[in-house]
């Protein structure tokens, strides 16, 4: 029972010294507030508000798809005069494409992921009272939300947003007269980016140093719970790939705006012949998918991070393989920056580069296969408690390994050839990144609301149902769109009604477009019971899913400080449910399946080296 | 079939919804201490859910084959392209076996396991044999594939100068595609976007010999058996020449001359007479005729019946109307392709015009 006592011993004791009480005005608690739990709820929103955005922009474009020839009010009401009558204008259907994409990539899964959990987790599961650096922290957020704001506003410049997909390839990117959005829409992206990046390297350092120097006594790196590793890995692979993103998109500016010939070389347009002469297209290509790839790694490894938590919390289990995780995670992070030419097996560089790339890009399955096979592990033998967070988990483990199969295809140089560009590679990447992704924060926000909304707790019921129908929808939009791939539908088409040889798909799009129109539905139900919850939530005990790590053990309601009294000392891994004692006549702590990492080595119990 | 998909699928929402509504409400019955965390009531209801959602996955993998697989590309009309669908294949096997299996496993043990009071979760951390197996295994498969893949693509990307290649450039620009041939000489002459005057539309230059009998046309004629080497070029942004039924792609970029070779095995006319492609063309005038009667009801010309073509596609996005770019190709014999050519005008003949 002296585990009891300690638990207890920690928790009762107050300390008396409340420096770190100030006083609080309305603007430093929920605007410029330094505090880490208030950033990552306005990341969380901010991203969420940017989420909801962003989807119903592919709400819009999927009705163009499934019904080209159809006018739909909604067009006009949302569009404008790109809609006149109802009839979409292809320009704004790139635009809705473009734009899609990089709020989803950006904004919300690097952004509204990482910066959420990231922001709330590290400071809390490694015991340190706040950030290495509020004020950077802050700064962080407030430049994300500016970049947030000039992307919205550039949606409502005269030749409309940025149209040369997200992807931003030049001379199409940088040149006005191949298409409107080029203008002043391009010129905003690429401002939004580039702050954007400022924001995420902060973010990043902030993270990185905060692991590294402020961890709680006891806290060593092996014993650091696996959404820290997959926080901290993905804050280095940040650091190390943004800024080359940066320095693409500066010369594409200089190349817009100064005259330079970065990547421009030899073009005729509109009639006159330009004067850039010597630069390369490719190398475009190379400097954004140097971040672009590790990019997805970092909308994952978060993602992996949490799913990895929370499934174990609720297997009542440890996570299978704790060691094999970590290195997994060090490897994809590794891998993550050598496998960028798998984008560009046929943008016309060397082939032999090709073959080196096939190479790399495969060997990355082997820790992804790894980490799969852990997580299906976990599940084997545990006692599963089935609360949404813990359903997100086992729907991204699904989603990433049906997504993950499709990379194999699209890694093999020689397969990709016929895939490249079409919806095969949408609905491969939708999954294993964007619908995972997605997973791992829902994942995240079922879990850890309680922790964020001091005690209060999201309606179970909702959760389910919008489990199951998002779980559904989201096959059921992207697994038929494979077959429209491999009849070879390129992508970013605004019709493939214009010739006859694609007219067969047309009840595939409109299957497809059911499906996401009720996928996106019931995100409503979501959006009702977060912002519900919020406010009547149901109070929950203080660690309500019986869970080991540290930041069950801070106060409910929340603090400068996180912990009132002093700071608890870490004496085991995160991982130890249903560990029994020596005997194995019942748990270590007796009647309770989970040992908190604040609790010393108990004398019935081994300690194990994991 | 498209309406009656739809109201099924509607249907189907609406009951899965009412049903899950049902079940949550009984499940709510009896609150325990938190009613917002999982009672073992939750855990048997999405224990059982779990397989259901399985058996939803298997069904939808089945239902989409069964419904679309007529949809897929033909057999490749090009060499290549046999070894590139050879190697889809066995890939596409190995990825359902894996799949099937991994997500069985998956959504079986979230059955089995689902957790209940009684129930005790064995402290499993780790096995280094286990582990060892689920790397090595992925590994041997991975190398297998990796060395077919790799002399494929090999094989695909090195051309043979000695095969005596038919030289011809495909030349992009928003929104039409043009092909070049090296005329008798079968030899390109140079050209750069900084020659481009009137009517010599690819700057062509015309103090080049080489250039002199090109042959500059907009519908792609190739004779079939022969290799030919396309050169690529760009005169505007990037494009990419995708032609999907020869397995074949390659981008286009200003500034660069990038390569595809392939040797087309099957005319047109051969293609039209494949049983999928018969299908699939009676299928898409069976949707064109439906149209047609919506069209002359309304008091417009009705559609045209559709018949197979080969086509080369733009597939990177190039602007408004990368839609809609596209060129007719068609695979002769040797005498027809000869006869057309002869047709074509010569560099020198149209700018002499």
């Amino acid at each position: 029972m002296s585990a009891h006592a300690q638990v207890h011993g920690v928790e009762d004791h107050h300390d008396d010294d409340h420096g770190h009480h100030h006083k609080e005005t309305f603007v430093t608690k929920y605007i410029f507030s330094q505090d880490h739990k208030m950033i990552s709820k306005q990341y969380l929103i901010t991203g969420l508000f940017m989420g909801t955005i962003g989807i119903l922009m592919s709400l819009l474009f999927r009705l163009q798809l499934a019904w080209p020839d159809h006018k739909f009010t909604i067009f006009e009401v949302f569009l404008g005069k790109w809609a006149p009558d109802g009839v979409m204008d292809p320009s704004i259907y790139l635009a809705l494409v473009t734009i899609h994409g990089t709020i989803m990539v950006f904004f919300v899964l690097t952004a509204g992921l990482s910066g959420t959990f990231s922001n709330l987790l590290i400071p809390l599961q490694i015991g340190a009272r706040d950030m290495a650096s509020g004020f950077l922290n802050m700064v962080s957020y407030w430049l994300f939300f500016l970049s947030s704001v000039v992307m919205l506003f550039s949606l409502f410049v005269e030749a409309g947003p940025a149209s040369a997909g997200w992807t931003i390839y030049p001379p199409l990117s940088a040149l006005p007269q191949a298409i409107p959005g080029s203008g002043a829409g391009m010129t905003l992206w690429l401002t939004s980016i580039a702050i954007f990046i400022a924001s995420s390297l902060l973010g990043s350092l902030n993270y990185i140093v905060t692991v590294i120097n402020l961890r709680t006594k006891g806290m060593s790196m092996t014993r650091l719970p696996l959404t820290i590793w997959a926080f901290f890995v993905t804050a280095i692979i940040g650091v190390v790939s943004f800024p080359v993103l940066f320095s693409a998109a500066l010369m594409l500016i200089m190349d817009r705006s100064f005259g330079t010939s970065f990547f421009l070389s030899d073009i005729y347009i509109a009639g006159e012949v330009l004067h850039h002469q010597g630069g390369s297209p490719v190398l475009f290509e190379h400097l954004f998918w140097f971040l672009g790839h590790p990019e997805v790694y970092i909308v994952i490894l978060p993602a992996m991070g949490i799913v990895s938590e929370v499934m174990a919390t609720n297997s009542r289990k440890p996570i299978f393989g704790y060691r094999a995780m970590v290195a997994s995670i060090l490897a994809i992070a590794f891998l993550s920056t050598i496998v960028w030419g798998h984008h560009m097996f046929i943008s016309g560089m060397n082939p032999f580069l090709g073959s080196v790339f096939t190479f790399t890009t495969l060997l990355i399955a082997i820790p992804s296969a790894v980490k799969a096979f852990n997580w299906i592990t976990t599940l084997w033998k545990g006692n599963l408690q089935m609360n949404p967070a813990m359903l997100f988990s086992i729907a991204f483990v699904s989603t990433f390994i049906t997504g993950g199969l499709t990379g194999i295809i699209l890694g093999d140089s020689a397969l990709d050839i016929n895939v490249h560009d079409t919806y095969f590679v949408v609905a491969h990447f939708h999954l294993v990144m964007g619908i995972s992704a997605l997973y791992g924060l829902l994942a995240g926000v079922y879990h850890w609301f309680p922790k964020m909304f001091q005690g209060r707790m999201m309606n179970k019921n909702l959760g389910y149902i919008h489990f199951w129908v998002t779980a559904i929808g989201a096959y059921g939009i992207f697994f038929p769109m494979h077959f429209v791939g491999m009849a070879g539908l390129p992508r970013r088409y605004y019709t493939n009604t214009n010739f006859p040889y694609f007219d067969d798909l047309a009840d595939i799009n409109v299957v497809m477009t059911i499906f996401a129109i009720i996928t996106i539905s019931v995100q409503v139900i979501f959006l009702y019971n977060f912002f519900h919850s919020i406010f009547y939530g149901k109070r929950g005990p203080k660690n309500p899913w019986n869970s080991t790590t540290l930041e069950w053990t801070a106060e409910m309601k929340h603090v400068h400080g996180n912990w009132d009294g002093p700071i608890p000392h870490v004496y085991r891994w995160s991982y130890d449910y249903s560990k029994l004692n020596k005997d194995e006549t019942d748990y270590v702590i007796p009647g309770q399946d989970f040992i908190p990492q604040n609790v010393p080595l108990q004398d019935n119990e081994d300690e194990m080296d994991h | 079939m498209t309406a009656f998909l739809v109201i099924l699928v509607i249907i189907l929402f609406g009951i899965s919804v009412w049903q899950m509504n049902r079940i949550f409400q009984l499940a709510k019955a009896k609150p325990s201490t938190n009613s917002e965390i999982a009672s073992d009531k939750d855990n048997n209801t999405q224990g059982y859910l779990m397989m259901g959602f399985l058996a939803f996955m298997y069904i939808l993998a089945i239902l989409t084959f069964w419904l679309w697989g007529d949809v897929l590309l033909p057999e490749s009309g090009s060499e290549h392209g046999v070894e590139i669908d050879n190697l889809m294949l066995i890939s596409m096997i190995v990825i359902f076996f894996v799949g099937i299996l991994t997500q069985w496993l998956l959504h079986y043990f979230a059955f089995v396991y689902r957790g209940n009071i009684n129930k005790r979760a064995t402290f499993y951390a780790d096995n280094d044999k286990l582990e060892f197996i689920w790397t090595i295994i992925p590994v041997i498969v991975l190398a297998g594939l990796i060395i077919y893949g790799l002399f494929t693509w090999t094989d695909i990307m090195n051309v043979d100068k000695d095969d005596d290649p038919l030289i011809v450039e495909l030349y992009a620009q928003q929104f039409n595609w043009k092909a070049r041939y090296g005329g008798n000489d079968n030899t390109l002459g140079e050209a750069n976007v900084r020659l481009i005057e009137g009517i010599n539309q690819l700057g062509v230059d015309p103090a080049d010999p080489n250039g002199q009998d090109d042959k500059i046309v907009t519908e792609l004629h190739l004779p079939v058996g022969r290799k030919v080497l396309f050169k690529m070029r760009s005169q505007d942004v990037l494009h990419s020449a995708y032609m999907p039924h020869f397995r074949a792609q390659m981008n286009c970029v200003p500034g660069m001359i990038t390569q595809f070779a392939f040797t087309p095995t099957v005319t047109t006319e051969e293609m039209r007479q494949n049983d999928k492609i018969v299908e699939k063309v009676a299928k898409i005038n069976r949707i064109r005729t439906e149209k047609s009667i919506a069209l002359t009801a309304a008091g417009e010309e009705a559609l045209e019946p559709y018949t197979f073509d080969y086509l080369l596609l733009c597939n990177k996005i190039c602007g408004i109307s990368h839609y809609n770019m596209q060129m007719k190709i068609v695979v002769d014999s040797e005498e027809d392709y000869k006869a057309w050519l002869a047709e074509q005008p010569t560099l020198v003949e149209q700018l002499s015009k």
